[in-house]
């Protein structure tokens, strides 16, 4: 049961600093998770975020894998509230309130000075997920040809995952 | 009712509607749902108009956390009610998420197997190259990259390869980058 809390207590101090979503924060949810508590080992944080690449839905299911790897189904339930509550109940609230401050000098400042905090917190990620997936040279391959593709042409994502799990399968990366 | 409640023209969803609504919208995206939201929202059920979305998803961008969801609470949240609020955002996840805890089971139970240890270190291979992708993405649409994209460098020296606490890194960056973005904005 400690577990847990201390699972809930980390993911809502996460959720506060979210800026460009559960993404962004694969980076420091793999500090706390792998590094700091040793919930997890680097090749288990790996495969579910490849894992939640392969499934439908937010990108915030990483984090009820990475619960439910931690804790179990409690885990999963916990780390994905906490993760979804605390900005949940700040916009309930803010909401009427959003209006009178959108488009405001300090507003629009918060807003352009984010953006490149959360490409660094993304790049960190894939960096990371490199790292802790132990690339070699045809792996390295595959990450570029992925980038190109998605970058140059309008093929769903999808269909690189499965030519990604069909090299992986023949134990070519 | 306040004023930026919806107008009488746009559809009213019941709390079912809410669920089915966001339930369709959560398991038809891979990595990322948010223009399926739009679509269902403002071309399907038409339950806020263009720039209704617009203005709103300014304000789910504008805090952290995981955008679709702010954006389920805040349409939930509209049509007037707690209850609404609640339930859109869990017809976002409950179908996503029993997907992913079957998948969860099943990589309990076989995750050990080489076969699908492979086949996850390829997948792996491919959201990585995503990863990089969006962050090129997001970086080239950011304006003024002379001024903005040295922060960007910072974050990654800080997160990736001094693995300072995230926490502190954002609460640093956000006062100095914030401060430049409010310095030039009043300089214009």
């Amino acid at each position: 049961m400690n577990l847990v809390i201390n699972l809930f207590l980390e993911f809502t101090l996460l959720a506060c600093v979210a800026f460009g979503g559960a993404t962004a924060l694969l980076p420091e949810m793999h500090r706390v998770v792998v590094e700091n508590h040793h919930w997890l080992d680097d090749t288990t944080f790996t495969h579910l975020y490849a894992i939640a690449q392969a499934a439908p839905g937010p990108n915030v299911l990483v984090v009820t894998l990475i619960g439910w790897k931690v804790a179990g189904l409690a885990g999963a339930l916990a780390a994905t509230l906490a993760m979804c509550l605390p900005m949940s109940v700040v916009i309930y609230l803010l909401y009427d309130r959003w209006e009178s401050f959108a488009g405001k000098r300090w507003q629009r400042a918060i807003q352009i000075g984010v953006a490149p905090l959360a490409v660094g917190l993304i790049f960190s990620g894939a960096a990371l997920i490199a790292q802790s997936a132990g690339l070699g040279w045809a792996a390295w391959g595959l990450v570029a040809l992925t980038v190109l593709i998605n970058l140059r042409t309008k093929l769903h994502p999808l269909w690189l995952i499965a030519v990604g799990a069909a090299l992986g399968l023949l134990d070519l990366i | 009712m306040s004023p930026a409640a919806a107008p009488d023209n746009l559809a009213k969803p019941d709390l079912k509607a809410l669920f089915l609504g966001f339930s369709s919208v959560g398991l038809s995206g891979f990595g990322g749902v948010l223009p399926f939201a739009r679509r269902m929202l403002v071309e399907e059920r038409r339950w806020m108009t263009a720039e209704e979305f617009n203005a709103q998803l300014g304000l789910c961008q504008f805090l952290p956390g995981p955008n679709v969801i702010n954006l389920a609470v805040l349409v939930g949240k509209r049509q007037a009610g707690l209850a609404r609020a609640v339930v859109a955002p869990l017809g976002l996840l409950a179908g996503p998420m029993l997907i992913v805890l079957i998948l969860a089971l099943l990589y309990d139970r076989y995750g050990n197997l080489p076969l699908a240890q492979s086949m996850l270190r390829g997948i792996a291979a491919v959201g990585c190259g995503l990863l990089f992708a969006m962050a090129w993405r997001m970086g080239m649409a950011i304006k003024d990259k002379p001024a903005f994209l040295p922060f960007t460098i910072l974050v990654v020296a800080a997160i990736a390869w001094l693995r300072w606490p995230m926490p502190l890194v954002m609460l640093a960056g956000l006062m100095v980058s914030g401060g430049v973005a409010f310095w030039r904005l009043g300089r214009r």
